[in-house]
């Protein structure tokens, strides 16, 4: 049988173990952007589930939750702390306001880091996120 | 293609008389194909004798494709004769590491003090090469991959194809790190299953018994449960088990391949079913026709 590779990335795989074990929020993303999975606790955050949305590709999530400055503005993707892992390959950290599909609108502070197995190979990215209020405001 | 068991013993090489049956060699495994090209899969204890047969037949080229580099799997290197052979033609291949290259890794061993002699002045000077990644490429005329897999360490299983025929060489490996379940993700999260997928053999990790595992999760091996449980949803055609524990006696291995059998037939787990193929314990010495 010819060798076919219909399989995610071992980094992803751990990083998926990982954030399933975590009670900070977290989502992971692969080297196209699609989101592959976010934990239990972003879920408290998003107000909606993994088993709900599935894997999103990157155009929806970066807009399904209207991530906005603090002026109100709202934040293209490329300038997420997701975005710029991904796109720039850097780490980055930002405070920004989404809007939770169950209505309630949360201020979150959120930090993105490049997954790298190889300084020239980029095969995804992580993002935590918590309340800017303290860590209970991001469970209501 | 044809493949001969040469060690089979995970973690130390472990000789004795409790131990003859299966062997005490550390993990190395000659893969004949049919052009009589030799790839050599990971380098423990094992290497010493295959290098003494080798050394007779001196043939062409032999490839060394390393797994990982933790000592078991490396530390029969500097013991294989065609390595102290100035004509001879060594390819050593392994998992890239994200900063240092492969002979650099190799020379921490084969260097002193851990080793008398540098790797920089074996009579060989071998061409290491880093496993491309997650891609296939030719090597002695068969198609050969190396994808990445759960273990401590930069780690491959290897996939070898040679006129539609697949071996599969996995001797470290945890899938089920951090799923305890492995029927209960959807198999592209499933570490190694691409690689595995479909083999017609399949040399997997095997090292620890099901209550034994309990107690090392997170060590890189798998239990008796995991690579039976592996092996049926790669949907693989025969099974061997290797890389077995130094404590585990012949006796002892006996028990657990009645208890692989069981579990391989559906007979020791709720809802695993049964599965055709085979199964069977690696040995030293052991010879399988791909």
């Amino acid at each position: 049988m010819a060798w076919e590779k219909h399989q995610k990335d071992l980094v992803l795989i751990l990083a998926r173990d990982v954030a399933a074990r975590l009670a900070t929020p977290m989502f992971v993303v692969d080297a196209n952007g699609t989101l592959v999975f976010f934990n239990e606790a972003a879920e408290q955050v998003l107000g909606q589930t993994f088993a709900d949305t599935g894997e999103l590709p990157v155009e929806e999530w970066a807009s399904a939750f209207a991530p906005t400055d603090d002026a109100g503005q709202p934040i293209p993707l490329r300038k997420l702390p997701l975005g710029v892992a991904l796109y720039e390959g850097r780490p980055d950290h930002a405070t920004l306001s989404i809007q939770a599909a169950d209505g309630v609108s949360r201020e979150l502070a959120v930090t993105a880091i490049p997954l790298r197995t190889h300084p020239d190979e980029l095969v995804g990215a992580v993002a935590l996120f918590w309340s800017r209020s303290g860590p209970e405001s991001a469970l209501q | 293609m044809k493949a001969k068991v040469w060690g089979c013993r995970g973690s130390l090489a472990a000789p004795g008389p409790d131990t003859i049956r299966y062997g005490g060699n550390t993990s190395c495994l000659e893969v004949r194909l049919e052009s009589g090209a030799v790839l050599v899969l990971d380098a423990g204890t094992g290497i010493r004798m295959l290098g003494l047969k080798l050394a007779e037949e001196v043939p062409k080229r032999i490839d060394i494709l390393l797994t990982h580099l933790h000592l078991d799997h490396l530390e029969g290197l500097g013991f294989f004769t065609p390595l102290w052979t100035a004509e001879s033609e060594l390819h050593i291949w392994g998992p890239p590491s994200p900063l240092k290259s492969l002979k650099d890794r190799i020379a921490t061993y084969l260097s002193p003090p851990l080793f008398p002699v540098h790797l920089s002045a074996i009579p060989s000077q071998p061409t290491f090469h880093d496993t491309p990644s997650d891609e296939e490429w030719e090597l002695a005329g068969v198609r050969v991959a190396a994808q990445p897999i759960s273990h401590p360490g930069p780690t491959v299983g290897y996939r070898i194809e040679e006129e539609g025929r697949t071996l599969v060489y996995m001797p470290d490996h945890e899938p089920a790190l951090g799923i305890g379940d492995l029927r209960g993700v959807s198999p592209e999260w499933l570490s190694g299953y691409a690689a595995a997928f479909g083999a017609d053999v399949l040399f997997h990790d095997a090292q620890y018994t099901e209550e034994e595992y309990g107690h090392k999760v997170g060590w890189g091996h798998s239990s008796t449960e995991h690579v039976v449980t592996f092996a049926q949803l790669a949907k693989v055609r025969r099974l061997f088990m290797t890389h077995h524990d130094p404590l585990h006696s012949d006796d002892d291995l006996e028990a657990v391949f009645a208890r692989a059998i069981e579990l391989w037939n559906g007979n020791g787990a709720a809802g695993s079913g049964s599965h055709d193929g085979e199964i069977a314990m690696a040995y030293e010495g052991m010879e399988v026709e791909v």
